[in-house]
């Protein structure tokens, strides 16, 4: 059985849940289920769709909510939130060093050809100085846990991770939902990220900019699957939400075309990808970027968020030297251990992971989103040898992890609590002020009864994280 | 500070919600015409179609011309951009892209339009349900000018979405007009017939104007009607009403932009038009001159305040 985080492998309360499930018991189940019909009305008015890719017509899907919120002691979160920000202050330095003078690889504690093989690595951004010398200004650090002292990092998201607006939406729910259960219990606020996410962001101005920061939040539009957390940043944060045909360059800077004329960008927080950003840089069909942005960042004239080229550094063969990486910029052991992992490039791996691949999890290296893996455990015979001859055909595009037996909390169905497995993604703010981490996060959970997919591109939903005070 | 997309966005957002509430009263009014005038109900529905702009797109998709055609047409068919589930649609991607620069209040009330209409206009909506659908795309849009009018800054973004409001409203009032005044011309001779009083009739029902006109206690007939739907400034859906607003609203935006704009002249010219002169002048002309230069004119002006504004490139 794996660990659960309400009933650890009892039937008894753990301590954080003590409290919540004292309450659940003398709460009446079918007013909890009317709760729960109205939380996706509520969810439905306000917008919070979800567009799944793939789908022909523009699907507005709402992703699942679960009322049984993820609770973590304040203890627990210390812990992870000092792992995190070792890690992540790892990711910026190693960011650093591979655009610069790469002394890991001179170090030999990586090889050569992972940095310059990898698509990820981007050689514009080679000697680039981005402002205040930071790389990833927002990052979502994937969490799972095995025991009650057991917490594992399995993908450090550096790009644009996203599900911000669900850990802020989820608690808006609860408040409205549950009002009595914020009395019993003193849960950290989350609603500050978005003043936080600005006060980081602005921290980070370019040189050329003189007064208070202007920021723009660039997305590639309202068929975007993650459009409306795009414009509720956006609108909680105060700043304009810009496509790309709303920018110019004009007179050295990036401007936005207003009402009233063009008025320069200092920071652009964008979740747009690399290859879209700048079609004059990159790829060269987008419609979606800045014709030119690229020179105007490398000349010091806007902050891109996060910085071109990150990539490289939540790839999934990269992830597998983390704990040298973090060991190498820290000078010391990482505080969260990585999931173990084998890398199919290496030929003694390779075998190992075929002679094994009913028992893994394989990954391509590349992949997001849940798309493109293989499960072994819960993966049908033939599925695995359709999967076998592709890790054949381009070993060093996979890598392979063993099933972990990840915690369950519970969810609420028809028949009561069910255990489903969860995984946690805390969002960290990083500036040259420091690592801010807003107590709380995304938690994903698996509907399916034994699923360990999360995704919520593939029927995962999610719940409320609470971070207790005390 | 806003965003010419922005700009673009409230102004296009509310012309479509006006739209689908100008489509809805032109259905209800044409559904009434052809009840009560069984022989003529097809001249009934070509006149709607082409009030609504839509005459050429039904003709492609249909052979004859019919009630249940039009209604569904006019109603639910995608392919007509000017059906009120396309236009809804259409306000709704526009709520969408310019959330930012909405209340709370406003999106749930333009989402909330959107998700009701959807699922009403699922299926062909038959005989028996087609007052309650048109009565509550109605009530839709009372809503979102209600939110509109009680949570939004009385700022340019306010400005924006009154000046798509009424340049949608002028167009249609000056269609409806335009399109009966056609309609009626053999019999203009002819007034004072029960049937020619109830032709005009649905010319005040379209325009959600029959009660107001009733209080006047005017005798009915063009005339009187058209004096009242072009030059009455204390009606909200007259032509006259229309243009002091825009102009209203366009002085607003110079005001807190502090400069003058093209588009004003072209406005201040129109609104001369409607102001200074009287039904008798404009009967003169000729009414559909008369009507034809003006939605000209206030197209004109759309496209004028489009590109004062920068709404695109």
């Amino acid at each position: 059985m794996p660990f659960d985080e309400m009933f650890g492998h009892g039937e008894h309360p753990r301590q954080p849940y003590q409290t919540y499930s004292d309450w659940f018991q003398s709460e009446n189940s079918r007013s909890l289920r009317k709760k729960a019909k109205e939380a996706e009305r509520a969810f439905r008015r306000t917008g919070i769709t979800f567009n799944v890719y793939g789908r022909e017509e523009a699907n507005e899907r709402l992703i699942p909510f679960d009322i049984v919120p993820h609770i973590l002691s304040n203890r627990e979160w210390q812990k992870l939130s000092e792992g995190i920000e070792q890690r992540v202050l790892a990711l910026n330095a190693f960011l650093h060093d591979i655009y610069h003078r790469q002394e890991i690889l001179k170090a030999g504690r990586i090889p050569r050809e992972m940095i310059s093989q990898n698509a990820a690595f981007e050689p514009k951004m080679i000697g680039v100085d981005p402002p205040g010398g930071i790389y990833t200004h927002i990052v979502g650090t994937d969490i799972v846990r095995t025991g009650e002292d057991e917490f594992y990092v399995l993908e450090d998201n550096a790009r644009t991770p996203s599900g911000v607006s669900y850990m802020l939406e989820n608690r808006e729910t609860m408040f409205e939902m549950f009002p009595d259960l914020f009395i019993r219990h003193k849960v950290c606020p989350v609603s500050t990220y978005p003043k936080r996410l600005r006060r980081s962001l602005a921290a980070c101005a370019p040189s050329a900019c003189t007064d208070k920061p202007v920021v723009a939040v660039l997305t590639p539009g309202i068929h975007n699957s993650a459009y409306f957390e795009h414009s509720f940043l956006a609108d909680e944060m105060g700043a304009e939400l810009v496509e790309g045909h709303d920018l110019r360059v004009v007179n050295g800077r990036v401007a936005m075309r207003t009402t009233q004329g063009y008025m320069p960008v200092d920071v652009l927080y964008r979740r747009v990808d690399d290859a879209y950003l700048d079609p004059l840089n990159f790829n060269p069909d987008s419609v979606l970027g800045v014709p030119g942005i690229m020179d105007i960042y490398r000349a010091g004239g806007i902050t891109i968020a996060n910085a071109p080229g990150t990539g490289i550094a939540d790839d999934k063969a990269i992830y597998s030297y983390m704990p040298d990486i973090v060991e190498f910029y820290t000078g010391e052991k990482a505080k969260l251990p990585n999931v173990p992992t084998w890398r199919c490039s290496d030929p003694d791996s390779l075998a190992y992971v075929l002679d094994n691949l009913e028992d893994l999890v394989v990954k391509e290296v590349h992949g997001s989103g849940g798309y493109g893996m293989l499960v072994g455990p819960a993966a049908s015979r033939k599925e695995v040898a359709a999967f076998r001859a592709k890790l054949q055909a381009k070993p060093d595009g996979y890598i392979a992890q063993p099933t972990l037996a990840l915690s369950t909390v519970p969810i609420f169905t028809n028949q009561g609590l069910a255990p489903r497995h969860v995984d946690l993604r805390p969002f960290v703010l990083v500036s040259p002020n420091g690592v801010d981490i807003t107590p709380g996060g995304l938690t994903r959970v698996a509907l399916k009864k034994g699923s360990l997919v999360v995704n919520s591109s593939q029927g995962g939903g999610t719940k409320d994280t609470w971070v207790l005070e005390s | 500070m806003m965003l010419g997309k922005t700009a673009g966005g409230l102004f296009w957002m509310c012309r479509y919600l006006e739209r689908s509430a100008n489509n809805a009263r032109l259905i209800e009014a044409g559904s009434r015409m052809a009840m009560t005038r069984a022989d003529a109900s097809d001249a009934e529905w070509i006149s709607v179609l082409s009030t609504a702009n839509a005459l050429d797109g039904y003709n492609e998709r249909h052979d004859e011309i019919n009630r249940t055609h039009a209604i569904d047409y006019m109603l639910r068919d995608r392919t007509n951009p000017s059906s009120v589930m396309s236009v809804v649609d259409a306000a709704r991607n526009n709520a969408r892209m310019v959330r930012v620069a909405l209340t709370r209040e406003v999106w749930e009330a333009v989402n909330d339009t959107w998700m009701r209409l959807k699922e009403a206009l699922a299926r062909q909506v038959s005989e028996k349900d087609l007052p309650n659908v048109l009565e509550l795309i109605r009530q839709q849009s009372a809503q979102v000018r209600g939110a509109l009018h009680g949570t939004m800054l009385r700022n340019d973004i306010f400005n924006f979405c009154r000046i798509g409001t009424f340049l949608e409203r002028a167009d249609n009032v000056a269609r409806i007009l335009d399109v009966k005044y056609y309609v009626l011309l053999p019999s203009v001779s002819m007034v004072g017939s029960s049937i020619d009083n109830f032709q005009w009739e649905t010319i005040l029902r379209s325009a959600a104007a029959e009660r107001s006109f009733a209080w006047l206690n005017k005798e009915s007939g063009p005339r009187a009607i058209s004096e009242f739907l072009i030059l009455d400034q204390r009606l909200p859906r007259s032509l006259a009403f229309c243009y002091i607003n825009l102009a209203r609203n366009l002085a607003n935006l110079e005001a807190e932009y502090g400069e003058t704009k093209p588009c004003q002249a072209i406005c201040a010219n129109i609104l001369q038009r409607l102001t200074t002169t009287d039904i008798d002048a404009i009967m003169e002309e000729g009414l559909h001159e008369f009507l034809t230069r003006l939605i000209n004119d206030n197209n004109g002006l759309g496209t004028q305040i489009e590109e004062d504004y920068r709404f695109a490139y």
